[in-house]
């Protein structure tokens, strides 16, 4: 039987203000190789100063078939955009 | 290249949705993992980017056999840092590769028998150490003109791979072509050595982009697919007219009688590799390939123990935890 080490998903915060951004993954034994294994891999030239590892079995993704579902209501909704209101010009900038 | 010959699966898919995802590529989308994708497109990316990634371990062999003996502390920093990052690259491919469903175990298990390659340029051997600066110049000079243009591949993983690959990659062919420029303007033997190393590496990396195939089945599928971008032909060509006016700056003579400046075409003209000495390589009767492969296998074998170790102490530490969670609950 294979016992091969786990799936991570590897998370870095490339600079201060940034959120984490997912780069690529990784297999390790445990969360602190993990974490060791991110820094090695990852990291080789100051592209972090953070590191996140996630177990990638304990990610929940959408399906490409609920694209429509999700995303599409959104697109029906013109009146959240500030453009969809018309201000005159005498009003000034807002 | 690194990926060379690799065969592109037929597909026995429902002729809408191929429609369809050949529409995708075209616009320019990016497939991703969960995406529906033709089994022939699955298969053929995880024998291409398999081989990619078995091409960047195998590749830190040569290598990695002249850390101990680099001339000065900064040349062993220097290599010791260019033979981490073709592991690093290794493993960003394999990575890519386990998201179209093959196990990482399983590309293991396939490079050790010998049923999955890895690039025919690992089976020469690196005699002393100009090659070491010839392995960076010139394979790392003609991996760089494969992989640009693979940023742009259809699939977002192998995509996004070759997009941190390619941002590592030109420091290596930079201080390949450092150390040989060292070496062409030292003594006459430092000279000669250099020359040497050229002479041996020329025609091996010419054969790196693969036979021509403007004919081959194959590519054709594999460009409609985005998979392979250039010809084998047009990348040898490109890279001929990058390297010669660098071998010129530095004094060298490529080792070829029938190079010669094409106006018309505005590059140069030259000889073929041999290909049947290629075709012998890859068949694994070149000069190092059971060498190479004795050398992943001993490593592979001799670091089980180190693997099962490390992952029993995680299982127990892990039980250990859900234990006293029990406990304190």
């Amino acid at each position: 039987m294979s016992n091969e080490w786990p799936l991570w998903e590897v998370f870095i915060r490339g600079q201060h203000g940034l959120n984490h951004r997912h780069v690529g993954s990784l297999h390790a034994p445990d969360a602190e190789l993990a974490m060791r294994h991110a820094r090695d891999v990852y990291t080789r030239r100051n592209e972090g100063v953070s590191i996140w590892v996630v177990p990638s079995s304990e990610i929940t993704a959408s399906a490409p078939s609920d694209k429509g579902p999700l995303f599409e209501p959104s697109n029906a909704k013109v009146y959240r955009h500030p453009t969809f209101y018309d201000i005159p010009d005498e009003v000034g900038h807002m | 290249m690194y990926a060379q010959m690799v065969k592109s699966e037929a597909t026995n898919d429902d002729p809408e949705k191929l429609a369809a995802f050949q529409a995708r590529i075209d616009a320019g989308e990016k497939i991703e993992p969960k995406d529906w994708m033709p089994e022939g497109y699955r298969k053929t990316l995880i024998r291409q980017i398999g081989q990619h990634a078995h091409s960047e371990i195998v590749g830190q062999l040569p290598e990695g056999n002249w850390i101990t003996r680099a001339p000065t502390l900064e040349r062993k920093a220097i290599l010791l840092a260019k033979v981490q990052d073709e592991a690093g690259h290794g493993l960003y491919l394999y990575c890519a590769a386990e998201t179209l469903g093959v196990s990482r175990d399983d590309l293991t298990e396939q490079l050790l028998s010998g049923r999955m390659k890895y690039s025919s340029i690992f089976n020469y051997p690196t005699l002393n150490w100009a090659d070491i600066g010839a392995v960076g110049w010139l394979v790392d000079g003609a991996a760089i003109m494969n992989q640009v243009p693979l940023q742009r591949t259809s699939f977002g993983p192998y995509s996004r791979a070759m997009i941190r690959i390619c941002k590592e990659e030109s420091f290596h062919q930079r201080q390949g072509y450092d150390l040989i420029r060292v070496m062409a303007q030292g003594s006459d033997e430092q000279r000669a050595m250099a020359q040497d190393a050229l002479n041996r590496f020329w025609y091996p990396s010419l054969m790196m982009f693969g036979p021509s195939d403007k004919d081959s089945v194959h590519s054709t599928q594999s460009m409609a697919w985005k998979i392979k971008i250039n010809t084998n032909d047009e990348l040898r060509q490109k890279f001929v007219d990058q390297t010669v006016p660098q071998a010129h700056y530095l004094g060298l003579t490529i080792p070829d009688e029938g190079l010669v400046w094409n106006e018309a075409k505005g590059g140069w003209d030259f000889s073929e590799p041999d290909w049947s000495e290629f075709y012998e390589v890859l068949k694994g009767n070149g000069p190092c390939n059971t060498d190479r492969m004795e050398a992943r296998q001993k490593a592979w074998a001799d670091g089980q123990w180190f693997r099962d170790g490390l992952m029993a102490h995680a299982n127990k530490a892990a039980a250990r935890r859900k234990a006293a969670k029990v406990a304190a609950e």
